[in-house]
């Protein structure tokens, strides 16, 4: 069975459609992801699948319970760590895993039993008394985390978990989100529009505009773009364009100052490419195709930009404004 | 390593159910008030010490004035219970808008997404903040001996049963305010159009009974009026004669505690509906 199931959901605000007829399927044990820019729609749709929001159209099913009717069943089978912070921090640790817990209808017995298994996976037991206020930013999510575990949820929603972390604590935060996977069987579904983090799902679909584009795993999806990407720079950009295409037969992208080809196999095409050119060459890169590539093929645009960046650091810097 | 129960999502580990009012939610909720208040020692300190400056410093200074008037009462002792009031209505009005703060700092989303009715929610808040600001009003008690006040045991349940409506009233009305607040800017804002003037125009400084009609207008849609003048009717029932009662009370019992529970009632109704509205 499918943990969610998404079919034709959209979301009109006014004359703005965030989500555009957007179906799906989670599968259970796996994590899926949601990729793409700020404001394509990500958060809305968590929104409406954990219920806070009403669909516009369409509907979903997840672990059996349909959003439309059935709220507090799918609020109780989903785990939730939002995009913003949502501790209490005049409280510690344990009083926000139990206020949590009475809330989700967790017996006494049984939250005995999980608080001591959650703070163990999430590693932050000899944290268990102390006020949320006094943890660093990464220790914070980790207790998210361990929260929307502790009322045994079919599946946790993750929005954008590593937004405003540093990089560092991103890569760790990350340790445990595979070790639920792995060792827990946990179903995940997360946002991001972070490139690195989507290789680590299992599924990503590519969201832009409120419409999927493309729904693959990360390695599925990096074949599609045919291979390796070549980046030259040139003095003689039309030559050297008109060269490839005509010599052999290639599509070749103007990115600014660069000229981009695909070729199936970089390592034997390169050598080649250097005895048999006539035009001169400044510089020459080679990489292995990521998700940006994937994104920018479909799409015509880039997923990182400017403002997005901006706006992560506009957050990091209200959390830090936040905990003084 | 062993599956353990995380392992979840094959089947739904609880049962089918709708939840209504959830005492156990309500529980929690109020439980949180509890202990947030109980922490935050700068807050208690500083809604103990405002009703103290408020008696030293005003009481104190007009009594002198108005001891040649027709108050027919000492200043300080007419004061007091409506100090009691304000007090009340302070620490319970400050409990439940510290909801804007729970939607800034992310924790109302924690609430608001969890499987419990807004209902439960709103109930749960309202009671913790009726409950700090009632038990803080019952420590403002051990003043009267100072004051001249005797003040009887059998007072005191009728005391606590108004000190809690009208706690109760002030906190729906908090959170009905919290719930259309969308930020705290505008904070500042509804203690100058609101809260102040439903201070002043309490009776707790002066009485009501000899004033122009549209402050006697205002004054009787203002749920505080009716605090105080419970309050002062059940504090100053030993000191004072019918006669001078005449000149101070504005209702009797029954109707101060029916406006407190009509006002509550429909504050609360107004709050859950505004929080029910999706956004």
């Amino acid at each position: 069975m499918d943990v969610i199931e998404v079919r034709k959901l959209q979301k009109k605000f006014d004359s703005v459609v965030a989500v555009d007829g957007i179906s799906f399927s989670v599968e259970k044990g796996e994590i899926f992801g949601f990729l793409g820019p700020n404001g394509a729609g990500k958060s809305t749709t968590i929104n409406i699948l954990c219920t806070l929001l009403d669909p516009t159209g369409g509907d979903a099913i997840i672990n059996g319970f349909n959003i439309l009717n059935d709220r507090d069943n799918v609020r109780r089978s989903i785990g939730l760590v939002f995009q913003d912070p949502s501790l209490d921090d005049r409280l510690t640790a344990e009083e926000n895993l139990r206020f949590h817990a009475k809330l989700y209808g967790v017996s006494k017995a049984d939250y005995r039993e999980r608080v001591d298994e959650v703070l163990d996976l999430v590693e932050l037991k000899d944290r268990r008394h102390d006020l949320v206020r006094t943890f660093s930013g990464g220790m914070k999510r980790r207790l998210e985390i361990g929260r929307g575990l502790i009322h045994y949820p079919a599946v946790l929603f993750l929005d954008e978990p590593t937004i405003g972390l540093d990089p560092q604590t991103r890569a760790h935060l990350w340790q445990y989100i595979l070790k639920l996977k792995n060792e827990k069987g946990m179903t995940i579904f997360m946002t991001t529009h972070y490139m690195n983090e989507a290789e680590y799902c299992d599924r990503i679909a590519i969201i832009d505009r409120g419409k999927t584009v493309a729904l693959d795993t990360p390695d599925n999806l990096k074949k599609k773009i045919g291979g390796d990407i070549i980046i030259m720079q040139s003095l003689e950009k039309e030559k050297l364009e008109k060269e490839l295409k005509e010599k052999y037969d290639l599509k070749v992208k103007r990115e600014g100052d660069n000229l981009q080809i695909e070729v199936a196999d970089a390592d034997t095409f390169m050598p080649k490419l250097f005895n048999e050119l006539e035009s001169k060459i400044q510089s020459i890169e080679m990489r292995r195709p990521t998700l940006d590539d994937v994104f920018l093929d479909l799409t015509g645009r880039r997923i990182r930009d400017e403002h997005a960046s901006e706006r992560d650091m506009m957050r990091s810097q209200v959390q830090l404004r936040r905990r003084g | 390593m062993e599956e353990d129960k995380i392992f979840a999502g094959s089947k739904p580990n609880f049962t089918y159910s709708k939840s209504h009012m959830n005492f156990t939610a309500i529980y929690t909720i109020w439980e949180r008030e509890i202990i947030r208040y109980w922490r935050d020692k700068a807050r208690i300190i500083s809604t103990i010490i405002q009703p103290l400056t408020f008696l030293v410093i005003f009481g104190t200074g007009l009594r002198q004035t108005l001891a040649t008037g027709t108050l027919g009462i000492d200043f300080l002792k007419f004061m007091y219970p409506g100090i009691i009031a304000m007090n009340v209505m302070g620490v319970a009005f400050f409990s439940t808008i510290s909801t804007v703060w729970d939607r800034e700092f992310g924790f109302l989303k924690e609430i608001l997404v969890a499987p419990v009715s807004r209902t439960s929610i709103a109930l749960g808040k309202a009671l913790g903040a009726t409950t700090v600001a009632s038990g803080q009003a019952l420590l403002l008690l051990i003043l009267a001996p100072f004051l001249g006040i005797t003040l009887h045991f059998i007072l005191i349940p009728k005391l606590i049963f108004f000190m809690i409506l009208l706690a109760f009233s002030i906190s729906g009305l908090g959170l009905l305010i919290s719930s259309l607040l969308k930020s705290l800017e505008s904070f500042g804002l509804i203690m100058q159009i609101l809260i102040f003037p439903m201070f002043f125009l309490s009776g707790a400084f002066f009485p009501l009974t000899a004033v122009p009609n549209w402050m006697k207008a205002l004054a009787s849609i203002n749920p505080l009026t009716y605090g105080v003048d419970s309050l002062r009717e059940i504090i100053l029932s030993d000191q004072i004669t019918s006669g001078e009662a005449m000149k101070i009370i504005l209702h009797s019992q029954p109707v101060n505690a029916f406006f407190l529970l009509a006002f509550s009632a429909l504050m609360i109704l107004a709050a859950v509906v505004a929080f029910n509205k999706k956004n």
